[in-house]
């Protein structure tokens, strides 16, 4: 039933990345038709970890790959926040193709299957992993958010005849959604690692190279609201946020691998 | 019923004709009272009279009468053709800026001040539909199409909303003007108008409180120069809309971070793009208005087998009906659920019966067909015989 589910997920999160795509070169029927797929392939997707969830024994995601799969969940469910509103049609162009060739990785790894057996308990990892995963799906957001900022201030630096022609969200609405996702994202992140902390101090465990880096993650995005209450906005936080970006990525894709051993 | 158009628009005529016949809000309602069942639809580029009539002929002397200034101007158009012309204008495909909003809201002001009977009420109603599909369906109307809306526009894509931006306007103008009403109707607030007789300490004062600066004096130099502009504003983003010339603000402002100038040769640039836009969505726009031109044409056409259709069925209807009443002996000995289903099963039997010749009277009266296979019907049914 899982393996039934992921193919149509897949198949609506790509004719959404596809058809942002035309989108931009044609607004219109392509942009509805996108919006539409995500919004479907999310429905789908939920399905599909609900199944897992109901076949599984234990936590279903508690290995890299399937919880790469509920990382996309949360991703686009971020997205859909905005992403229906026509503005931010140009930011799915961003997210549906990073969405879709991560569940195709989540699938490679064995993600998007069901009847697994976590050896961790159930709430240290509904805890732990769902709030990280959360945090870092807010983080992504946030990252697509500055660079689409980033994008429009080059377009009107530039003084792009054709800005108004495919218009984009404000700078001023992208750089307060991007600190208000990261200011949900952050707490988020505070508590998921604090739970993987107590744990660790509780077994005994030694500090790996993810514990670290997802500490050094936090210190920066944590730094990222501090500077915005110290006044930095636009440009200067867009780099922060994208900076902070990378580390999620390091963190997510890079490191795992050890942690989960 | 027939509809007559008789008009003339920015195609056909100069403006100084067309001001001779410009009817106001208020004279439009007499003006279709003039006519009988009529709109009189009257803009700046346009005065169009829409009349509903069985006498073409007369209709248009009465038309001609209304706008005999214009006689050699006027266009005549009669039934589908003057539909499609309607969606087209409601569209805003027939206006001097493809896609302009403005005629959708005096299309319907004009449907709402005019007289008109069921055709002409049909008519006005589906091109308001087809002007409003055309904006939902396509960009056409999204984008400024001039120079003092193009200015607004950017401000909202530095700022988004526009509500609570405050506004500097340093000099007056025509475009200058246009361009304050315009971010004024989005919410902007114009905090100062400066003049020539404005000292510059003083600007600098309002400079720190603008995120909008409009410029456009007869200043022979820079009013404002980049370090000026650096030291007032404080950090904060800035749009400069500059539209004199020679040049009011120093380029190097430009360069600075968060400071977005734009001169009037920048907006023409916009705009010539964005109206490349609109008309590249025109085409999207055109088969809109045909679809739903050929929509009204069917529904039009169908009304030519209407009453055929109406008395075939209520042929058939009085003839189940005598029926019953033959076998009403057989018929008393059944209790009442037995009776019901009598009742439901003749009925279906005639609803049956009727249904495709019912949807191919319509899919002929579309063809073109409809009054002789009409005219069959009542041949074959005898209809409407019984009252001769």
């Amino acid at each position: 039933m899982a393996e039934l589910l992921f193919w149509p997920a897949l198949l609506l999160y790509g004719e959404a990345a596809v058809g942002y795509l035309g989108d931009v070169r044609r607004p219109g029927m392509a942009g509805r038709a996108a919006t539409w797929g995500v919004r479907l392939g999310w429905l789908v997707q939920t399905a599909l970890l609900v199944v897992q969830a109901s076949r599984d024994d234990g936590f279903p995601w508690g290995t890299w790959a399937a919880s790469l799969n509920l990382f996309v969940w949360f991703v686009v469910a971020a997205y859909l926040i905005w992403g229906c509103r026509r503005p931010y049609r140009l930011l799915g162009l961003a997210v549906m193709p990073l969405a879709a060739a991560l569940l195709v990785v989540a699938r490679v790894g064995g993600g998007t299957g069901a009847g697994t057996h976590s050896q961790y308990s159930n709430l240290f990892l509904v805890l732990h992993v769902g709030l990280v995963l959360a945090a870092f799906a807010g983080f992504t957001l946030a990252a697509a958010l500055s660079a689409l900022y980033l994008w429009q201030e080059r377009r009107l630096k530039r003084r792009e005849s054709t800005i108004l022609r495919r218009p984009a969200p404000s700078l001023a609405v992208l750089d307060r959604l991007a600190a208000r996702t990261v200011l949900v994202s952050v707490p988020a992140l505070s508590l998921g690692i604090g739970v993987g902390i107590v744990r660790l101090l509780d077994r005994g465990d030694r500090v790996d190279a993810v514990v670290v880096t997802t500490l050094v993650t936090w210190a920066v995005w944590t730094s990222y609201l501090l500077v915005r209450a110290a006044g930095w906005s636009g440009r200067r936080a867009a780099y922060l946020a994208l900076a902070g970006f990378a580390l999620v990525v390091v963190v997510r894709l890079a490191l795992p691998a050890t942690h989960f051993a | 019923m027939r509809l007559v158009l008789v008009g003339t628009s920015h195609h056909h005529a100069p403006v100084e004709l067309r001001e001779r016949v410009a009817f106001g809000k208020d004279e439009i309602h007499a003006v279709a009272e003039r006519l009988g069942a009529a709109v009189c639809l009257s803009t700046c580029n346009r005065t169009e009279l829409y009349v509903e009539t069985e006498d073409v002929e007369s209709a248009e002397k009465r038309c001609v009468e209304v706008l005999a200034e214009l006689e050699p101007a006027l266009y005549r158009l009669h039934d589908e053709a003057a539909a499609l012309h309607l969606f087209r204008v409601a569209a805003g495909l027939d206006s001097l800026v493809p896609g302009e909003g403005e005629i959708l809201g005096q299309v319907r002001a004009a449907h709402e001040a005019g007289t008109g009977g069921g055709l002409i009420d049909r008519v006005f109603r589906h091109a308001l539909h087809a002007g409003r599909k055309v904006r939902a369906q396509t960009a056409i109307g999204e984008s400024p199409a001039s120079v003092s809306s193009a200015a607004a526009a950017l401000a909202e894509q530095v700022f988004g909303d526009l509500a609570g931006c405050t506004v500097l306007l340093v000099g007056a103008g025509k475009v200058s003007d246009q361009a304050s009403r315009n971010l004024r109707s989005r919410g902007a607030h114009i905090a100062f108008v400066a003049d020539s007789k404005t000292d510059r300490a003083r600007i600098e004062e309002e400079l720190a409180r603008a995120d909008v600066v409009v410029s456009s004096t007869s200043a022979s130099g820079y009013v404002l120069d980049a370090p000026t502009v650096e030291r007032a504003r404080r950090g904060r983003q800035l749009l400069l809309v500059d539209l004199a010339v020679p040049r009011d603000l120093d380029p190097a402002i430009h360069e600075l971070d968060g400071c977005y100038l734009y001169d009037i040769d920048d907006l023409e640039a916009i705009v010539a793009e964005t109206l490349a836009g609109r008309r590249s969505e025109a085409e999207r726009a055109e088969a809109i208005v045909a679809s739903e031109a050929e929509k009204f044409h069917e529904w039009q056409a169908s009304l030519d087998v209407v009453p055929a259709i109406a008395s075939l069925r209520a042929r058939a209807e009085e003839i189940r009906e005598e029926e019953l009443a033959k076998a009403e002996a057989f018929l008393e000995r059944l209790d009442d659920g037995q009776r019901r289903a009598v009742e439901a099963i003749t009925a279906q039997i005639v609803n049956k019966l009727l249904h495709l010749p019912t949807i191919r009277l319509k899919q002929a009266a579309a063809a073109a067909d409809g009054v002789i296979y009409a005219d069959a019907v009542r041949h074959l049914f005898g209809l409407g015989e019984d009252d001769d």
